[in-house]
């Protein structure tokens, strides 16, 4: 079992609170994405489970040893680190057996397995090349190899791939998912890229200010985002705000709509979610909206409304999309299982 | 037309005024040189190519004996002033404490006061705190002279490594003392490689110091040269001094190779 928690984690620099009592469980062998924006404590708390940063209070557990007074060459962790810090004055084999070197690992057994760890990278050829000869992918692969030939309990990824252009990118999202599985081993990664976050993970925590705020499976964080911060952060939201008459959700401008079930008076609206048509549909909740803009984009369509001063977006398919007028009035309705109740902050 | 002209006579001058510094420079060494190979003892022409004075000066002891003397105090001055001043350089660089300015500060005046205060100021200091005169105070004169270039040039180099390096050795498995040795010191042994011949060269040329702090008959190359001179000059002190000019030189050039001392290669 290579779990890993922490346990009201708090760190503060000066009069700034980095980490505010963050408590969190990253399962054994799953994939989890720290998201949140820049200052949010992501990177803190990475480089407290990695053993960087000292945290004021708390504790931190690999595999339930409790590792806050272990040094960081003694974590057994695997970091994969934003430019990826190879060793310049290395070959790739000598960055890669740099960890088994100095676990005095024999040297037929090391040779073997940096082998072994470059072919699952696919750089096998290249481990006589000097990191300032290889690509930024390659470099990424050398940096992957370089932290799992270890085995260790844990790997940690800081901002893996901002360094790369977004067509490398999205290669190098398959493949350290692809590595992830095959080594099974359990892995924590920070990014600002939602979309990253969403692609690669099996769980997501997003983090603000210090404090972790949502945690979840992604598609459960997305469809179910449940206070403001996150609908907006993960992915576009249209977010409504009413109050509560009757049972009922009474919008800005007087429409009433199904109020949700957890009885919140904010709601988030994907624009996936958000039809749009010349004629009043027969939904319930239906708005009428001003078609300001219709962005055409093959497949799908953008159109920006506006209702009630406020900006609102909706994603509609071609079929759907050919047939608005290019601006005026229109109806926006959607179905009430896809309006979600938030939490003000 | 005209622009060209005036640009053809501004390059001119440009290379004249070069090789006026050049001709300065160089002129005065080269005919020393030269006349450490003339038979002449009076720098008579025509010149007579000779090699007495070099085999003069092999079979003189005082000479022999400085020039021995020389070399191995600049050799331990060099592995003093390179261990402390790469170990203080690391140091200041890594360490945030009370005072760090201050004291990166007072590193350079060192180097700016004139030697003739330093050494007087180091020879009251000497007897007062009862080291005296000898090769102790010499050595130790020496290496709190080239210290502050040694440190110079590491710290240059330092300024080229990344942090990041030494905490991926870290997340490896290394404790800080292999990540520092294994990942930092590569990078900076180009650094330490020049400043330890800084260092060896600020000892070897060393005479103001030497000469405050040495014993009477126990000195150094220049400091014998100097007394030679005084008592009357013979175009053995030609042949030594080109010796030590093209070791100089040899020592410099390598320095420069190691650092991009006078701009980028």
């Amino acid at each position: 079992m290579s779990e890993v928690r922490v346990e009201n984690l708090s760190k503060s620099y000066g009069s700034a609170c980095a980490l505010d009592a963050v408590s969190l469980r990253f399962p054994d062998g799953g994939f989890f994405g720290l998201l949140g924006p820049s200052g949010s404590g992501k990177t803190t708390l990475l480089r407290a489970i990695a053993g960087f940063v000292e945290p004021d209070a708390g504790q931190v557990l690999i595999c339930d040893r409790p590792v806050v007074d272990v040094p960081v060459e003694a974590r057994e962790i695997g970091m994969v680190f934003q430019n990826y810090a190879l060793f310049p004055n290395m070959s790739v084999s000598e960055n890669v057996a740099f960890g088994l070197r100095v676990r005095r690992v024999p040297t037929v057994e090391a040779k073997a397995r940096v082998a072994e760890v470059l072919e699952l990278v696919q750089l096998g050829p290249l481990g006589d090349r000097r990191p300032h000869e290889l690509s930024g992918g390659q470099r990424q692969r050398v940096a992957m190899a370089r932290a799992i030939v270890t085995r260790p309990s844990v790997l940690l990824l800081d901002e893996p791939l901002s360094a790369l252009d977004k067509a490398l990118r999205v290669d190098m999202q398959i493949e350290l998912k692809r590595i992830q599985r095959e080594v099974g081993i359990t892995t924590i990664f920070v990014t600002h890229d939602q979309e990253e976050a969403l692609t690669l993970s099996d769980r997501i925590g997003i983090l603000k200010g210090g404090r972790l705020i949502r945690e979840g499976r992604p598609e459960e964080v997305y469809s179910d985002p449940g206070d403001v911060f996150t609908a907006r952060f993960l992915g576009e939201a249209n977010v409504l705000e009413g109050r509560a008459v009757d049972g009922a959700l009474e919008l800005a401008g007087g429409t009433r709509v199904a109020r949700p079930a957890d009885g919140a008076t904010m709601i988030a609206v994907r624009p996936e979610h958000l039809s749009v048509s010349r004629d009043r549909p027969e939904i319930a909740s239906a708005l009428r909206a001003d078609l300001r803009q219709r962005i055409f984009a093959g497949a799908m369509g953008t159109c920006v409304l506006h209702w009630e001063g406020q900006q609102l977006k909706a994603v509609a398919r071609h079929e759907e999309f050919a047939d608005l007028p290019e601006s005026g009035p229109v109806w926006i309705s959607w179905c009430d299982r896809h309006a979600r109740g938030l939490r003000a902050e | 037309m005209r622009a060209r002209n005036r640009s053809r006579i501004a390059g001119t001058l440009g290379r004249a005024y070069l090789a006026m510094i050049l001709l300065f420079l160089y002129a005065p060494i080269l005919v020393m040189a030269a006349m450490s190979f003339n038979a002449s003892e009076f720098y008579q022409l025509p010149f007579e190519f000779s090699t007495t004075w070099y085999e003069r000066m092999a079979g003189n002891d005082a000479i022999l004996r400085a020039a021995a003397r020389s070399i191995w105090i600049a050799m331990v001055v060099t592995a003093i002033a390179t261990a402390l001043g790469t170990a203080s350089a690391v140091a200041l660089w890594r360490y945030d404490f009370w005072g760090k300015r201050v004291l990166q500060v007072l590193l350079f005046p060192p180097i700016a006061i004139p030697w003739l205060i330093t050494g007087t100021a180091m020879l009251i200091f000497f007897f007062g705190v009862g080291i005296g005169r000898g090769t102790p105070a010499v050595i130790i004169g020496h290496v709190a002279l080239a210290l502050p270039y040694v440190i110079v040039v590491v710290t240059a180099r330092l300024a080229t490594f990344e942090r990041v390096l030494e905490e991926a050795a870290r997340s490896l498995g290394a404790s800080p003392w292999l990540a520092t040795q294994a990942v930092m010191l590569p990078w900076i042994a180009p650094g330490v490689i020049a400043g330890a011949l800084f260092a060896f060269a600020v000892s070897f040329d060393q005479f103001v110091i030497s000469y405050f702090l040495s014993e009477p008959g126990d000195s150094t190359l220049p400091v014998l040269i100097y007394t030679a001179i005084r008592k009357g000059f013979t175009p053995e002190i030609n042949a030594i001094s080109t010796i030590i000019i093209a070791f100089s030189m040899v020592v410099m050039l390598i320095a420069a190779r190691f650092t991009s001392f006078g701009g980028e290669r």
